[in-house]
C-alpha cells in the first residue's frame, strides 16, 4: 500500500512538473524572413508611401510634413526602433525565458533584436500594467499570456513611434496586441495596434521567422554626432502642401494619389481593384 | 512582491531604481489599488505615488504633479496643487518621510500649484540663526518658499490673493538660485517668459530629475498666461533648454528623469517630441502671420490638425482655439 502510495506520488509530480496548460517554448535563436513587404522593411519606404495604412487626416498631415533630416538633429538620431515596430526591420531576434528558480514558473520571456539591439520584457506572471502616469518606453510595458500554444501580449506605454519610417506617426496612446504562432521552426508575429489618435481601425500585419541554432546577435552601439551644424532648436519639416516628394512614389509606381495617401479604404481589396 | 507599501518604495528608491524599476514599482503599486486610472492625473482627490530614482518621487494629484525630494536632511516639495488638497498631500508627504520639510519650491504663480504653500510650509520648518534668530522671533517656524521674485509680485498682487503664509519666503531675482539640500545640489533655473513671467525649472543634479512645471506638460498644450508675461517662444525656449540639460542614458532613453507640470514621468525623447511639435506648429502658424493672414484664416488653416487628437481640446480650461490664438497674437 505503502508502495502505492509513492509510485502514485511519483506520477502527481510528474504531471506537475509539465508546463501549464497550452505554455508553449519559443526561446531560440529566430532569422527574419522578408518576403512580405520586403521592399518596405529593408530598403526601406518612399516618401509619401502611406497606402495600407488607415491612418486619419492628421495622420496623413503628419507623414506630409516629416522630413528624414530630422534624423540628422542629435537628440534624433539614436532612437531605436519602438516593439511594435522593431520586427519589421534588420530582425534577427533572439527569444530566452526567464524562470523563477524555486518554483520554475515562467516569470517573464524576453527577447533582443540586432538593429539598435532593443531587448524587451514580457511579464507572464500576472502582474498588472502601471498607471498611465508611469514612463513611457520604446519597448512600453507588455504582459504575455498563453491562448493554448499561442502566446498572446499585451503592450501599453509605448513612447511615441511609427508605423513605417517615412514619418507615419503612432501615438504614444496606442494599445498593441501580439500573437506569436509557432509551427515546428517557423514563427509568426500577427501585431494588432489600436490607435485613437492617428488610425480610423486596428492597424494588422504579420512577421516571420526561421529557427536558426548558428545566427549571432553582434552587439550595437550607436554613437551621436552633430552632423548638420544648425541653431539650436532647428526641427527640419515640411510646411503644409510643400511636400517636395508628394507625387515621386505614386509616379513611380504608376499609382493614384489618392491611393498612395493611405486610410482604411486602401487597406482592402476592393481599394486595388478601383 | 505585490503588496509593495510606500516605505519599501522610499528605501528602493534610496538605492537608485532605474525607470524600469519605476515601472515595475509603479505597477505594484497598481495592483494594490493605490491610485485612480485616469489618464494622467490621480482624480477625486486622490494622489499617486511614483518613484522616479534617487531621492525623487512625483506625487500626482489632481490638477498636477508634485516633486519630493526626501533624504536624511529632511524634505524639498516643488509645487503644492490648488488648496483644497494640501491636507491629502501633506499626509502623502508623511508616507514618504516623517523628517522636517525645509523647502518648498513653487514654479510659478498659478493656485495649482501654490494653493497648499501654506499647509505644507507650515508643517515645516527651517534652521535659523546668528541675528536672524534674535530679531525675528518665528524665523524657524516654517519651512522656506522658494520662487522667482514675480511669483511673490504676481501673488501679493491678486485680486482675490493666497493668505501671506504662502507667499514666497525666499525670492531671487537672477537667472539662478542654488540650494545644496539632501546631499545633492539643486538648481532652481529662471525661464524668462514662458509659461508666464515668473518661470523655474528645478534640476536634481545628483538624483539626475528635472521638475518643469508647466512648461512642460504630457496632457494638453502648454498654456501660456500673456497676462502674467507669459510667450510662446518662451515655452519653446525652455523645451530647448530643458533638452540641453537631459542626457539619456541608452538609446535616447532614461538617464536624466523629467517630472512634467502634468501627466506622465518622461525623459529626454518625451520632451523632443513635445519641443518639435510646437516648433512645427510656430513655423506653420508664422509664415501665415508673414503672409498677412487673419486670425479667422490661421484658425481656419487648422496647423495643429495632426496633434489636435493628442493634445487638442474643444472645451474647457484651454482649448485649441485658446491655443491659436494665443501664439497668432503673440507673434502679430
Amino acid at each position: 500500500m505503502r508502495r502505492f502510495f509513492c509510485g502514485s506520488a511519483l506520477i502527481l509530480a510528474g504531471f506537475i512538473s509539465l508546463p501549464v496548460l497550452g505554455q508553449f517554448d519559443l526561446s531560440g535563436e529566430w532569422s527574419p524572413r522578408y518576403h512580405e513587404d520586403q521592399p518596405e522593411r529593408i530598403p526601406g519606404p518612399d516618401m509619401v508611401e502611406f497606402q495600407g495604412i488607415p491612418i486619419n487626416e492628421a495622420g496623413r498631415l503628419r507623414g506630409l510634413s516629416w522630413s528624414p533630416s530630422l534624423l540628422t538633429v542629435p537628440e534624433h538620431q539614436c532612437k531605436p526602433h519602438p516593439s511594435d515596430y522593431a520586427h519589421r526591420g534588420p530582425g534577427r531576434m533572439r527569444i530566452w525565458n526567464e524562470y523563477d528558480s524555486a518554483s520554475q514558473q515562467l516569470i517573464a520571456i524576453h527577447t533582443r533584436l540586432r538593429w539598435q539591439a532593443p531587448e524587451r520584457t514580457i511579464w507572464m506572471d500576472g502582474r498588472p500594467h502601471p498607471p498611465e502616469y508611469a514612463a513611457h518606453t520604446w519597448q512600453g510595458f507588455s504582459t504575455g499570456r498563453w491562448d493554448g500554444e499561442m502566446l498572446t501580449v499585451t503592450t501599453t506605454h509605448l513612447k511615441q513611434g511609427w508605423y513605417r519610417r517615412n514619418g507615419l506617426a503612432r501615438s504614444d496612446r496606442a494599445h498593441v496586441t501580439e500573437h506569436f504562432i509557432r509551427h515546428d521552426n517557423y514563427l509568426t508575429q500577427i501585431v494588432l495596434i489600436d490607435d485613437p489618435v492617428y488610425l480610423t481601425e486596428p492597424f494588422i500585419r504579420t512577421n516571420n521567422w526561421v529557427l536558426d541554432p548558428r545566427q549571432q546577435i553582434a552587439p550595437y552601439l550607436c554613437d551621436i554626432v552633430v552632423e548638420v551644424e544648425r541653431p539650436q532648436g532647428t526641427v527640419p519639416h515640411y510646411l503644409p502642401g510643400q511636400n517636395p516628394f508628394l507625387e515621386e512614389h505614386a509616379d513611380r509606381y504608376q499609382l493614384p494619389l489618392e491611393g498612395v495617401l493611405g486610410g482604411a479604404e486602401t487597406t482592402y481589396p476592393e481599394f486595388i481593384e478601383q | 512582491m505585490f503588496a509593495m507599501d510606500p516605505i519599501h518604495v522610499r528605501s528602493r528608491s534610496r538605492f537608485g531604481a532605474s525607470m524600469r524599476t519605476s515601472m515595475l514599482l509603479a505597477a505594484c503599486l497598481w495592483g494594490s489599488g493605490a491610485f485612480a486610472q485616469d489618464g494622467g492625473d490621480g482624480g477625486q482627490g486622490e494622489i499617486g505615488v511614483l518613484p522616479v530614482q534617487g531621492n525623487i518621487f512625483m506625487l500626482v494629484g489632481d490638477g498636477g504633479n508634485v516633486t519630493v525630494q526626501v533624504g536624511d536632511e529632511g524634505v524639498l516639495v516643488v509645487d503644492t496643487l490648488q488648496e483644497e488638497f494640501s491636507d491629502r498631500l501633506l499626509a502623502t508627504i508623511r508616507e514618504l518621510s516623517d523628517g522636517p520639510i525645509r523647502y518648498v519650491v513653487s514654479t510659478h504663480a498659478h493656485p495649482d500649484n501654490v494653493g497648499g504653500n501654506a499647509t505644507i510650509a507650515q508643517a515645516g520648518s527651517n534652521i535659523a540663526g546668528g541675528n536672524v534668530l534674535g530679531a525675528i522671533e518665528d524665523a524657524g517656524e516654517t519651512a522656506k518658499i522658494i520662487a522667482h521674485e514675480n511669483v511673490l509680485i504676481t501673488m501679493s498682487g491678486a485680486e482675490t490673493p493666497l493668505p501671506f503664509e504662502a507667499w514666497p519666503t525666499d525670492t531671487y531675482f537672477t537667472d539662478r538660485k542654488e540650494v545644496f539640500f539632501n546631499g545633492e545640489a539643486v538648481q532652481v533655473l529662471h525661464q524668462p517668459a514662458a509659461h508666464t513671467n515668473g518661470d523655474s525649472i528645478v534640476f536634481f543634479r545628483r538624483s539626475d530629475v528635472i521638475s518643469t512645471g508647466d512648461l512642460f506638460l504630457t496632457t494638453r498644450y502648454p498654456f501660456i498666461d500673456r497676462e502674467n508675461g507669459g510667450t510662446f517662444q518662451g515655452i519653446i525656449d525652455a523645451l530647448n533648454r530643458i533638452i540641453d540639460l537631459t542626457v539619456p542614458a541608452d538609446r535616447q532613453e532614461g538617464g536624466t528623469m523629467v517630472i512634467p507640470g502634468r501627466g506622465r514621468l518622461c525623459d529626454e525623447a518625451d520632451v523632443v517630441e513635445y519641443r518639435d511639435m510646437l516648433t512645427i506648429i510656430r513655423d506653420r502658424i508664422r509664415v501665415m502671420v508673414e503672409q498677412g493672414a487673419s486670425l479667422r484664416e490661421v484658425l481656419d488653416a487648422r496647423p495643429t490638425l495632426d496633434y489636435d487628437g493628442r493634445y487638442g481640446a474643444d472645451s474647457g480650461f484651454w482649448t485649441t482655439q485658446q491655443f491659436i490664438t494665443a501664439i497668432y497674437e503673440d507673434m502679430s
